[in-house]
């Protein structure tokens, strides 16, 4: 591409093929999305005999997006999620980056090595294996389950081995102990130049952190399920999923569901794509 | 930070800087994982306020559980055809997507979408779409396979399963091996077509060999991720028919939480973890061998 003038004769035939196809491959990737939306407009009765119509003979039946707002407490759900979404993450981003930047600038001291360590081999554990645990520890002996409070912690506390990961990685090659050193001599304390100095410059990577961990948690369902037993405290996930329960065969309020709950997301997705796809990439890369 | 310091003023720095995630990965990771260990040794039901130690019972239990070597087993197979398909997929749409087409960035977001939303969600479209949309395509396509639902028989409901996992996860992998193909440096590609390879043979002997560390984490990626699927498992087939397609971690959950046998449900989860650590650090083992071999 750029150097067209080399093989401008080339691309333009090679390319044109590839691009239909790639777009061919794309539409059948995003039929399902386009199927629930589709009949998220019609009555059940047509859904079922008729999936691929368009159109409802009856126009579209919003009706079917207002018995779903209701009946899954959309806005509640929406709201609990954003909560736990971004207490969540906003916590994780701070404390993780301060303990990286110990970590780094400490990794003699003991109690550094230690924790590093640790955190770094947890994240091969998969979560079932303290699942069972943490429910009898927390529900059991202590009683705390049925806050968001408790998720939020939690979420806390096992994201943040991937998020020191991280953020060790980006602070050993991009923030320069020079500066920091500089700050030293002016008399700054270490908190100063944590959060005036080093903070700012990781701004990069804890976007890109801020980006796996929104998606991640925004689409949990195992750990919430297990903590919120409770309706006013379900996320979106958890709403959708007792919403399904009691609406079986109501295909048409089961669209519509489906369809409040991917709408959000794929807004956020439209504005934000590029900053997604780029932290994603980083993030995969790194990890 | 290496001056001399008093051991006081560490501690401060320490707990001040690492002390809360410190605390609360101990908290919700350390602590749970050496109880989970003790609770392998105990009876508990998670109610009552008795706990007996039982030794080595449960997991006694766990080697004789057939329903849970079968969904053991049932997970080994999914995720092996599962990261095959996932790595086989990304693969060829990443190479289509890097070579120099009109709209790839458009098309990179595009087969990302099912990765923003969550696996539960997944499921349930998938669900309409095997279970009301495929059916009545038998009336112009009478083949077998279309005949009822896929997900009323064990065999189809397992392919069906595989599919959705490819669908779901290739749009992500799919993003790390661009990353792998936009990192092979372009004049070892121009030097191989001056001296007459053609496309076949460059990513043979070229693109191939440079992608091997791509390779060995998508790898990682997808079986760590495949072997712990829970709720797409839920939403799609919810494990049946006839548990046909119930996964290891389901069989955990209902073991643990259903059946209220905490200590077996536990034991099965760490041998679970076990076989997944075995898997997943064999296939990087081999591939970072390879890596230095090229």
């Amino acid at each position: 591409m750029k150097n067209p003038y080399r093989y401008s004769q080339k691309i333009s035939t090679g390319s044109k093929v590839k691009t239909i196809l790639a777009s061919f491959l794309l539409i059948l990737y995003l039929v399902p999305f386009a199927l629930v939306a589709i009949n998220s407009l019609k009555q059940k009765i047509n859904i079922v005999r008729f999936p691929l119509e368009l159109v409802d003979p009856k126009g579209p039946q919003w009706i079917n997006y207002k018995h779903a707002i209701e009946e899954m407490a959309f806005f509640r759900s929406f709201g609990n999620s954003f909560i736990i979404t971004s207490c969540s993450v906003v916590l994780l981003l701070v404390f993780s980056a301060m303990a990286a930047y110990i970590f780094v600038r400490a990794s003699e001291w003991k109690a550094c090595k230690i924790s590093f360590a640790l955190l770094l081999a947890s994240m091969a554990v998969p979560f079932q294996v303290v699942m069972i645990p943490l429910i009898s520890i927390y529900g059991g002996i202590f009683g705390i389950l049925n806050s968001k409070t408790t998720l939020i912690l939690m979420n806390f506390g096992f994201g943040t081995g991937l998020c020191i990961f991280m953020c060790d990685g980006f602070i050993k090659t991009s923030v320069p102990i020079a500066l920091e050193e500089a700050a030293t001599i002016d008399g700054c304390s270490y908190h100063g130049i944590f959060f005036r100095i080093v903070l700012p410059l990781m701004k990069p990577i804890l976007s890109t952190i801020a980006i796996l961990q929104i998606l991640g948690f925004w689409n949990d369902y195992l750990l919430p399920s297990l903590v919120l037993g409770k309706k006013r405290l379900y996320t979106l996930p958890l709403a959708i999923r007792t919403f399904y329960g009691t609406f079986t065969n109501d295909y048409g309020n089961i669209m519509a569901g489906l369809m409040l709950s991917i709408i959000p997301i794929i807004i956020v997705y439209i504005f934000l794509q590029k900053y997604i796809i780029g932290g994603v990439i980083a993030g995969a890369v790194k990890s | 930070m290496n001056q001399k310091m008093s051991n006081g003023k560490k501690t401060f720095l320490f707990l001040s800087f690492a002390g809360p995630s410190v605390l609360f990965f101990i908290l919700a990771f350390v602590f749970p994982l050496i109880y989970g260990v003790y609770l392998t040794f105990t009876d508990w039901n998670g109610l009552s306020s008795t706990v007996n130690f039982v030794g080595l019972a449960n997991y006694k239990v766990v080697l004789h559980d057939a329903s849970f070597w079968k969904s053991l087993s049932l997970t080994v197979g999914y995720s092996l055809v599962s990261v095959l398909t996932i790595n086989l997929v990304a693969f060829g749409l990443a190479y289509l997507l890097t070579s120099g087409i009109k709209g790839q960035n458009f098309l990179r977001a595009g087969f990302f979408t099912p990765n923003l939303i969550g696996g539960l969600i997944l499921g349930y479209v998938w669900q309409f779409i095997f279970s009301r949309v495929l059916v009545p395509f038998y009336k112009f396509l009478p083949v077998a396979l279309l005949q009822k639902s896929w997900l009323s028989s064990p065999h189809t409901a397992m392919a069906a399963m595989i599919i959705v996992t490819t669908w779901q996860y290739s749009g992500y992998m799919l993003l790390i091996y661009i990353a792998g193909f936009v990192g092979i440096p372009s004049d070892l590609i121009e030097a191989a077509k001056i001296d007459g390879a053609n496309e076949h043979r460059i990513t043979r002997s070229i693109r191939l060999p440079l992608m091997v560390p791509s390779i060995v984490i998508s790898l990682f990626i997808s079986i760590t991720r495949t072997f712990k699927v829970y709720d797409l498992n839920l939403s799609l087939t919810a494990g049946g028919p006839y548990d046909s397609t119930k996964l290891a971690a389901m069989h955990i959950f209902t073991k643990a939480f259903e059946e209220q046998k905490y200590g077996i449900g536990q034991a099965e989860a760490l041998v679970m973890f076990i076989v997944m650590a075995a898997i997943a650090l064999t296939q990087t083992y081999i591939g970072k061998k390879r890596e230095l071999e090229m």
